[in-house]
């Protein structure tokens, strides 16, 4: 895929010419004095190699691997705090012979947001602000790395970091199941669902919290910014919907639940990925619902997206 | 042991730039939210009771004491800057006072104004509840501002810790978990509410008024105290890493 510029061989093979003088000037006056350094013949990395390399080096920040010990505590243990109880609840499930999980996958990813949040507050600013404060985007940019390549790669290493985050849990609580010598058709399609579940759930999360990492070079407010925008409307709507509900206006808390990723969140998996939603009297949006729900969720990953492409259209930064 | 100087200095940095945006935002959501609501709903004492516990003062409060708090000592130690004020001629625990006094003025200003405003929108004071929130949201205030201040004195994730626990802590687990109640800020501000509001409006507190004044005032003081200690010791280091 990377084709190197010259191979190795075709300098010294074509002109003869000693190694050093640019191909196609010849032996002119204006060559550069060949004082003896070696050249590069080595392969030419393009890109996708940076972008690659980008991506897992992001990846593996995320959670501390490759950076000193005092930066891996917070991951970790948030990493223990989000898969202990999937452990706790398979232990549950097998000691009280239940026919099912209490809880589906993608109703787990629900109830552990709060957990979810502060990860990604504090994965998001330290994989994107950072590079603005310490003004090493120039660096990056100055290499044969597109802008859309740079934001390809942070996006995705977020997205992809918070999806192992979300989706080992399932993984355990899929596992658990089996061992527990539940249905296994039924528990392979949960897990299925509960993973695609998990993907959609990272990328929007992981959108939202890149876009607003991008735009302060100031790590606190990045992770204050992240945080509030995913709890903030989150209580918004469950107050809203609670009104709503004593209301009895039942139908209008679908509406409102478009107000905050948490909700958007529920209110797909209560619709499509077959989970029971924890708005108020468990009331699933009917598909018409649904697909709103769908539409806005894709409008925001693209808008997150973009908007992170148009905060690095200047290169000074 | 109030410095005008230090006062004026934090008072512009707290309200300067994009801090006062993230202050105002909060506020005006919620005075949006009661219009709203009033519009739709129209008055009811247990909406009214119902929206500003669940939105205003287990989220907006806290959300505004992390902000003013932190905001108040933490970016100066971040940035270093902090050493020119510690080496003029000023004891520590006057630096924290004047501090703290201006870290509680704005969040008291920026919550039980609000609050107020909002008790009025949403059903007219009825059941003297806006009276009963903005009394609760300022006491809360006032201990909020001491405890996220002592924050940013002892850990330079500051923000990150205070919003942890002023969203996990306040909002999820102070509002279910019936023993940790006893132990939030949200509850002992309450608890005043619960007295001034009328009976059968739906406010409620874990913990009796005397208590709740008595912890608030106690963990104001010990905050502010530990905070003014902690300052003698501080040493600056270096960004992060």
């Amino acid at each position: 895929m990377n084709t190197p510029n010259t191979p190795p061989d075709a300098r010294a093979a074509g002109t003869g010419a000693p190694a050093g003088v640019a191909p196609g000037t010849g032996d002119s006056a204006a060559s550069i004095h060949d004082i003896g350094y070696r050249n590069y013949t080595g392969r030419r990395l393009g890109g996708g190699y940076i972008l690659r390399s980008l991506l897992v080096q992001t990846l593996r920040g995320v959670y501390g691997l490759g950076r000193s010990a005092k930066s891996k505590v917070l991951p970790m243990c948030l990493f223990a705090v989000m898969v202990l109880p999937a452990a706790i609840v398979v232990a549950v499930t097998v000691v009280t012979e239940a026919s099912d999980l209490p809880l589906s996958q993608s109703e787990y990813v629900l109830t552990m947001q709060p957990v979810i949040g502060i990860f990604l507050a504090a994965a998001a600013p330290q994989a994107i602000s950072l590079d603005l404060r310490h003004r090493t985007t120039p660096l990056y940019f100055s290499r044969p790395l597109e802008r859309s390549e740079y934001v390809t790669a942070k996006y995705g290493a977020l997205a992809a970091a918070l999806f192992v985050f979300t989706a080992v849990p399932a993984v355990v609580l899929y596992a658990g199941a089996l061992l527990a010598k539940l249905d296994f058709a039924d528990q392979t399609g949960n897990f299925a669902l509960g993973l695609v579940m998990c993907a959609l759930f990272s990328v929007l999360h992981a959108g939202i919290a890149a876009a607003i990492a991008a735009h302060t070079p100031r790590r606190g407010f990045g992770v204050a910014g992240v945080i509030v925008a995913f709890t903030v409307p989150y209580f918004l709507v469950s107050a809203l919907q609670g009104i709503a509900w004593d209301q009895d206006a039942l139908g209008v808390t679908g509406w409102i639940g478009l107000a905050s990723p948490g909700s958007l969140m529920d209110g797909i998996q209560a619709t499509f990925l077959g989970g029971g939603s924890t708005f108020p009297g468990g009331r699933t949006p009917p598909l018409g619902e649904g697909a709103v729900y769908l539409l806005l969720t894709a409008a925001l990953i693209a808008g997150s997206y973009f908007l992170l492409l148009r905060r690095y259209r200047k290169a000074g930064l | 042991m109030f410095d005008p100087t230090v006062a004026r200095l934090t008072y512009r940095g707290l309200l300067g730039r994009r801090r006062v945006f993230l202050l105002s935002g909060l506020p005006l959501l919620l005075l949006v939210i009661a219009a709203l609501v009033r519009a739709t709903v129209g008055a009811d004492d247990a909406v009214t009771a119902n929206l500003l516990t669940g939105f205003g003062v287990a989220t907006m409060v806290p959300l505004i004491g992390v902000i003013a708090g932190t905001g108040a000592i933490a970016p100066e130690i971040e940035d270093g800057s902090v050493l020119y004020l510690l080496a003029k001629p000023l004891k520590r625990p006057t630096i924290i006072v004047s501090k703290l006094i201006v870290a509680i003025g704005v969040s008291v200003v920026f919550t039980a104004v609000p609050m107020l405003l909002a008790g009025f929108v949403l059903n007219g004071n009825s059941g003297q509840l806006a009276v009963a929130f903005a009394v609760a949201s300022a006491l809360a205030s006032v201990a909020y501002s001491a405890l996220f201040l002592l924050l940013g004195t002892v850990t330079r994730h500051a923000v990150v810790i205070g919003l942890v626990y002023a969203l996990i802590w306040e909002a999820l687990v102070g509002s279910v978990v019936p023993g940790a109640r006893v132990l939030s800020v949200q509850q002992w501000g309450l608890s005043l509410a619960e007295r001034i509001a009328a009976d059968g409006t739906g406010v409620s507190s874990s913990v009796g008024p005397v208590a709740g004044v008595v912890l608030l005032v106690v963990v104001t003081v010990l905050g502010g105290w530990f905070a003014g200690r902690k300052l003698r010791t501080l040493s600056p280091q270096a960004g992060e890493a």
